[in-house]
């Protein structure tokens, strides 16, 4: 996976790309779910499906341009400018496919489900950051007048996105597949920040990417703490369990309000700085896209809540729940880190936006360039 | 017939010299003990490959001999090669199977060789009559060799049924070769070349002959609609047999396939380009649609060797873009190679799992072989995914680079169909690594050592070649540059 966020050259870049499936299929396939064959198999095959239509992009620029490294061909984008709406498409299918982006993200649910914790984390943590990553650095770059173009289309698709991931998730019953489509919700967020195509919503989608992996990874570990305890996921099997696992629980809290976009959390800044972005983006040039995603963020704080109600708080409904063991120290550990950066991002995000604006600003120079062109 | 010639042709004649002496040899070796033919057989073609090998080493151009029939140049020695190392490969897979299966007798690794020294002919054929009797001289032993398990039904089966559409399409060849003559007056390549392209000629006639060609070599390649045949014939031949077909086989055809169309019949890429890409969409679908529908392992590998013949059929749809013709060549035979390894080290674990009267043979039996041998559950995920044209294994550049020249040569979108066909193959091979991973079973293979020992290699090198996918194109790329 390092080798993807590494690579300067579209080939290796998608050598890269195509292996992450193989570890990952194993992961679902072997130590999932029930369902876990099913799972890892559509994953297999819509992730591939995405990246078979990139790989005929990439040999058909490797063709025009004569080279398949990425500064060259930022400098050659002449050559394959007359294309550039359909090498916008296929990247952006194999891209959207795994942030993912609706309507193509069907499969994450049943994957994160599935699969065992470490599995989930990774493919929140990373894996769809994959997708993020793609359009920032090879599909803006590269098409930057497609990507102007179809900003308005993307936008519509990250708000749907967003909406629906917060409505269906609210209706799960399952801890783990709530989570899921948090994240489907979330990753609207980024690509809305993606596509509004300026300096502080890029660099806000950036950071938020960040926060995604913190805090929905942070969910997906304490998920999985309950569930080597009590074997199941059902919201309905827990119910207080507040009074018998404090400590767990106010972890559980920190981070799902910080998935839920509190003040001085992480999720905030991510979100707010899209939400401003987005409302003052000059490409999308409507206030409408902002104004419905930031009902995004009131769905989230109203799911999210609800299942930590339903789970932590309340009388506790079930009698094996009464001798839970509370986090032992290796799982505190582990999401102690989390709880810092989760902290440190939501109270004083500077120094991470100090890292990540040279690069905007780069990106946002070419986009604006070709913006100026008839 | 001078000494140049019989340099020329010099390991071709230790080879099947060798053959004739093993013939003899077999009479004496006890019933009980024809391992020792095995062991012969291999020494022979062993030799013959050490011969190749180095002769392609000192090769720097190409010649001829017996007055412009034979040629030696560099892809015919790359064919060569790997025909040789299928053979030999072959050898060791039958081994132990043969035993296991009760197949005696020594008759096995005698028509194997002479099947391989056919293709050896068929790789250095530059005229047509030399290309038809070449043709003969690799199916015939392969009618026999489809038969070998007498009493078996489904072999004998196998063996009626090959035998009768191979003589048909060599019918189909010896014909096409007589329309073109009647055509050009002439059977040898260069020859037809010049006259193609010189005086006018009687065009219906030539072109008659150009499409009866392809009939008969899309038989031998299991092109559809000539793939019938098939999934009965690698049913039911013994398994190192189909092993051997799948495989040497397809090399063999697509190599007299390419050499023939690229040095004879440029001038008729006009009209022939469709008949290739029809063919080509038409195997890549049928191949891959119908084998998600397989529940016999042999009969899927049989669907899956007609999909990538499908694959290697696009090569051929630019083949008159002069651009790109030096890149068609070298990423065909990168494929056939990639294929090739993947090939036979997938046949290995089948014949690990093959018991008596054809049983073990189902996905099923599959299950859970990779956990409890994980190594030789990791060597089947590795030929899956070289199947697939997934990365870190050879066969993602085997398709990388035959894509790459099909987009070059201006077929977009035939690229596209085969690419989005890879996906539905991706569905079939990915099941046998579900069921060998995923699933709780009792799986039995017999880990005998020479199985054990291709399986492994082959795996192995399909992924470490894949990190120097160049050493093995410029190989390719070498043939090319010495072909006539």
């Amino acid at each position: 996976m390092l080798g993807v966020f590494l690579a300067q050259d579209l080939v290796l870049f998608y050598i890269f790309w195509e292996f992450t499936l193989i570890p990952m299929y194993f992961l679902i396939g072997i130590w999932g779910g029930e369902r876990r064959v099913y799972a890892a198999v559509k994953f297999f095959l819509f992730t591939m499906a995405g990246s078979v239509l990139m790989l005929v992009s990439i040999l058909f620029i490797g063709w025009q341009a004569g080279t398949f490294s990425v500064p060259l061909l930022m400098a050659a984008r002449e050559t394959f400018a007359a294309a550039q709406t359909w090498l916008f498409i296929a990247f952006a299918i194999a891209f959207a496919i795994k942030v993912p982006m609706f309507p193509l993200h069907t499969w994450l649910p049943d994957a994160h489900v599935e699969a065992p914790t470490a599995g989930s984390v990774i493919l929140a943590g990373v894996l769809l950051k994959m997708g993020a990553y793609g359009f920032l650095r090879f599909n803006i770059p590269l098409f930057p007048e497609a990507a102007i173009a179809a900003a308005p289309v993307m936008a519509v698709l990250a708000v749907i996105g967003i909406i629906y991931g917060a409505l269906v998730a609210y209706s799960q019953k399952d801890v783990k597949k709530l989570v899921a489509y948090s994240s489907v919700s979330h990753m609207g967020f980024v690509m809305l920040g993606l596509f509004a195509l300026n300096m502080q919503s890029v660099s806000g989608a950036i950071l938020q990417m960040v926060n995604h992996g913190l805090s929905t990874g942070g969910l997906f570990l304490v998920v999985g703490m309950l569930y080597d305890r009590r074997h199941t996921r059902e919201m309905s099997a827990f119910g207080g369990l507040w009074k018998v696992v404090p400590v767990m629980g106010t972890l559980m809290l920190i981070i799902t309000l910080s998935s839920a976009g509190l003040p001085g959390l992480n999720g905030f800044v991510g979100e707010f700085t899209i939400l401003t972005g987005a409302f003052n983006s000059s490409v999308l040039n409507n206030f409408w896209f902002a104004g419905v995603a930031a009902l995004g963020v009131i769905l989230a704080a109203v799911y999210l809540l609800s299942m930590f109600e339903k789970v932590f708080l309340g009388p506790i409904t079930h009698d094996e729940n009464r001798n839970l063991k509370d986090v032992s120290w290796r799982e505190i550990a582990i999401l102690v880190p989390i709880l810092l950066v989760i902290f440190w991002i939501g109270l004083y995000p500077t120094p991470f936006f100090n890292l990540i604006n040279p690069a905007v600003e780069k990106l946002v120079g070419v986009v604006t360039q070709a913006a100026l062109l008839p | 017939m001078t000494q140049t010639d019989l340099i020329a042709i010099l390991p071709l004649l230790v080879l099947i010299g060798w053959a004739m002496v093993v013939m003899l040899a077999d009479l004496w070796i006890p019933a009980n003990r024809k391992g020792i033919t095995g062991l012969l057989a291999a020494a022979g073609l062993a030799a013959a490959l050490g011969l190749t090998v180095a002769r392609w080493s000192l090769l720097r151009n190409a010649t001829t001999a017996f007055y412009g029939m034979f040629v030696l140049d560099g892809f015919s020695l790359f064919v060569d090669i790997l025909v040789l190392a299928t053979g030999l490969v072959t050898i060791g897979l039958a081994y132990d199977y043969m035993k296991r299966i009760d197949l005696h007798g020594g008759t096995f690794y005698l028509l194997l060789m002479f099947s391989v020294a056919g293709m050896m002919v068929m790789a250095h054929a530059n005229d047509l009559i030399l290309v038809f009797l070449a043709l003969e001289m690799l199916s015939i032993p392969l009618y026999v060799m489809a038969g070998l398990a007498r009493g078996n039904k489904r072999s004998e089966e196998a063996a009626l049924k090959y035998f009768l559409l191979g003589a048909f399409a060599s019918g189909f060849v010896l014909y096409g070769v007589a329309m073109i003559f009647g055509a050009t007056a002439r059977t040898d390549l260069p020859g037809i070349m010049a006259a193609a392209t010189g005086e006018p000629i009687l065009a219906p006639l030539f072109l008659v002959g150009a499409v009866m060609l392809i009939v008969g070599f899309g038989f031998k390649v299991a092109a559809v609609p000539f793939q019938w045949w098939t999934p009965d014939v690698y049913q039911g031949a013994p398994t190192p047999v189909t092993a051997f077909m799948s495989v040497a086989v397809k090399v063999a055809g697509f190599a007299a396939l390419l050499r023939v169309f690229l040095t004879a019949f440029p001038s008729l890429a006009g009209q022939l380009t469709p008949f290739f890409y029809g063919m080509a969409v038409l195997t890549m679908i049928i191949g891959n649609v119908v084998a998600v529908a397989q529940t016999n392992i042999k009969r899927l590998l049989a669907y899956s060797s007609i999909a990538q013949a499908g694959y290697l059929l696009m090569a051929f749809v630019p083949f008159g873009v002069r651009e790109v013709t030096s890149d068609l060549v070298a990423s065909a035979l990168f494929f056939l190679a990639a294929y090739g390894l993947a090939s036979i080290g997938m046949w290995s674990v089948v014949i690990a799992l093959e018991e008596k009267e054809g049983k073990g043979l189902e996905i099923a039996d599959f299950t859970g072989l990779g956990r409890k041998y994980p190594w030789l559950g990791a060597a089947v995920t590795v030929f899956m995914l070289s199947f697939t044209g997934v990365p870190m294994t050879l066969g993602f550049w085997g398709k990388f680079f035959l894509f790459r020249t099909v987009i070059t040569g201006g077929y977009l979108e035939l690229a596209l169909i085969g690419l989005v066909l890879s996906i539905i193959s991706a569905y079939y091979y990915l099941r046998i690594v579900v069921v060998m991973f995923m699933k709780e079973g009792e799986s039995t293979p017999k880990l005998e050592p020479w199985i054990i020992a291709v399986a492994g290699v082959t795996a192995v090198a399909l992924v470490v070649l894949s990190f120097v996918p160049g050493g093995l194109l410029d190989a390719a790329s070498h043939a090319l540059l010495l072909l006539q």
